[in-house]
């Protein structure tokens, strides 16, 4: 009994991270219709930058809102100079509906070298803020520990900013508006172009969280080619295909299934299948329902 | 006053528009009717600044509107309604009319002026928090309008209203569009396949066909010259 509270423990901490990471990769989709592979290159950075704070300035608190806010700078930027001149250049005729996904693509490996480059053979450390040890209940230690409440914390206190900032705020609705119709906002005076690099920045801080925590949660440091952030970034795109790749709530609920399902096979089937599990889910989910659990034929939604 | 001069625009090799000028004063509503292909569209989306000039000069007031961003061009008052009944329908009503007036970034204005578009249109106002696909098609050209309302425009661009509604919408969205003009001082770009109808409502009608001016003058001329009416009206 204990074995599989844990286990869905364990699956709802990392499923949330997932889903951080899922979210990154629809705000971006929504806004440019592109698949930003180069997210985890850009969360990897932010850990580094996060890492690098930690370390002179020894708070947690004071490195993780710094993080984000450099993935959100380095996000804008990638959108601003490389993507936007892309785009206004690419077609969509043929192979040139490839351009951008091929070139996100070479903006993670570029991010990566550059990583290597300015870091070398060091290691960025962030280890947990808490204590990562269990709770005990009635005399045993259960999966659940003050750092996974943590992380759980962090990640809904996320979603619940993002969620007013979507439904409440007019950043929310030009955002919302702009990516189901650009031309109608840009006739409301909408300045899409604005708002698009304004989605990549929310995206770019969502991807340096789950970053972050994913790294807290793991091995505790960060180097420039961990495979810790592979997965990570495959994790979230299969999280967010889960979805239905369009909406918020389908990148968490997305995140939150997965990462129960793969704590499952770690738990009772083998760690060694929890990669190939992961596109294993992939390819089930496109080919039975490639709209999303939640995503509805034909209609979308906020 | 809108002045458009020589206007010439071309899609790609296909010359859409084809050294066009005319002029519509303040407080007019200028009706440019013609057949499919005729570059109704096309004038439009040149006007807002959607698609780019070839040769030719716009101006409205003293602002030289060709070249310019669409957003840009809403900052100085002129608002496009595009064909197909230019609403979001992901979005609620409430939200596709706040749109129109976000520019502004005035909240208080922005509630008020809600307010009047809903008392324009009472049928939006009891479905402010409906999902906009939800609603009919007179209600989402309606909404269109409403929202192009939002934003407190002098000069108003309408890509077809009527298309796809039932006889009896259409006359109500025309005296509708006709009520506005006149309540409001608008000055008023109306685009229509349905001549007749737009004729009854325009001080002035501009004749396209094939992308140049066939025949220009008063409404009620233009809807009564019987060359006018057989060649390019069709009735």
């Amino acid at each position: 009994m204990f074995q599989f509270l844990n286990t869905l423990l364990i699956g709802i901490t990392s499923g949330s991270i997932y889903s951080l990471m899922a979210i990154s990769i629809v705000l971006v989709w929504r806004s440019t219709r592109v698949i930003n592979f180069a997210a985890g290159g850009l969360a990897l950075a932010s850990s580094f930058v996060g890492a690098s704070i930690l370390e002179k300035t020894g708070s947690f608190w004071i490195a993780l809102p710094l993080a984000m806010v450099a993935g959100a700078v380095f996000s804008a930027f990638i959108e601003y100079f490389f993507l936007r001149p892309l785009l206004k250049r690419s077609g969509d005729k043929g192979s040139e509906i490839f351009l951008p996904i091929i070139a996100t693509l070479g903006l993670l490996g570029i991010i990566k070298a550059i990583l290597s480059y300015v870091y070398g053979d060091e290691i960025g450390y962030l280890p947990p803020p808490l204590s990562d040890k269990g709770f005990i209940v009635s005399g045993e230690s259960i999966a659940l520990s003050p750092m996974r409440l943590l992380i759980l914390g962090i990640v809904l206190l996320l979603m619940i900013s993002l969620t007013l900032i979507f439904q409440r705020t007019n950043l929310g609705l030009s955002l919302r508006a702009s990516s189901f119709a650009p031309e109608i906002s840009r006739l409301a005076g909408i300045r899409v172009d604005l708002i698009r690099t304004a989605g990549w920045a929310i995206a770019g801080a969502a991807g340096a969280t789950a970053g972050i925590l994913q790294t807290t949660n793991g091995s505790g440091s960060v180097s420039p080619d961990s495979f810790e952030f592979i997965l990570l970034l495959v994790f979230g795109f299969v999280a967010a295909v889960i979805g239905g790749i369009e909406s918020l709530v389908g990148a968490v609920i997305g995140g939150l299934t997965l990462g129960l399902i793969l704590a499952i096979i770690l738990m009772y089937v083998g760690g060694s299948l929890v990669f190939i599990a992961a596109f294993v889910i992939l390819i089930v989910v496109l080919l039975v329902r490639p709209q999303g659990i939640i995503g509805a034929k034909g209609g979308r939604r906020a | 006053m809108l002045k458009i001069e020589n206007l010439t625009v071309d899609h790609g090799a296909i010359r859409a528009l084809h050294a066009v000028s005319f002029d519509v004063a303040q407080g007019q509503l200028a009706a440019v009717i013609g057949a499919n292909g005729a570059g109704k569209t096309t004038l439009l989306r040149t006007l807002s600044g959607l698609n780019k000039a070839t040769e030719g000069h716009a101006h409205w007031g003293d602002h030289n509107i060709l070249h310019s961003k669409p957003e840009k061009l809403v900052r100085q008052g002129i608002s496009h309604v595009s064909e197909g009944k230019s609403v979001i329908p992901e979005l609620t009503v409430s939200e596709n009319l706040e749109l129109g007036s976000l520019w502004r970034r005035n909240r208080k204005e922005s509630a008020q002026t809600k307010n009047e578009v809903i008392d324009l249109f009472p049928r939006l106002g009891e479905r402010l928090s409906q999902r906009a696909d939800t609603l009919s098609g007179g209600e989402r050209q309606m909404l269109a309008i409403g929202r192009s309302i939002m934003s407190k425009p002098k000069l108003l661009l309408l890509d077809e209203p009527s298309l796809g509604l039932a006889p009896l919408v259409i006359e109500q969205i025309f005296q509708t569009i006709r009520d506005l003009t006149t309540a409001m001082g608008l000055t008023v770009i109306l685009v229509e396949q349905n001549a007749m109808g737009a004729l009854k409502i325009a001080d002035i009608g501009i004749v396209l066909n094939l992308g140049s001016i066939a025949a220009t003058g008063s409404a009620a001329a233009l809807k009564d010259d019987p060359a006018v009416r057989a060649a390019y009206l069709g009735f």
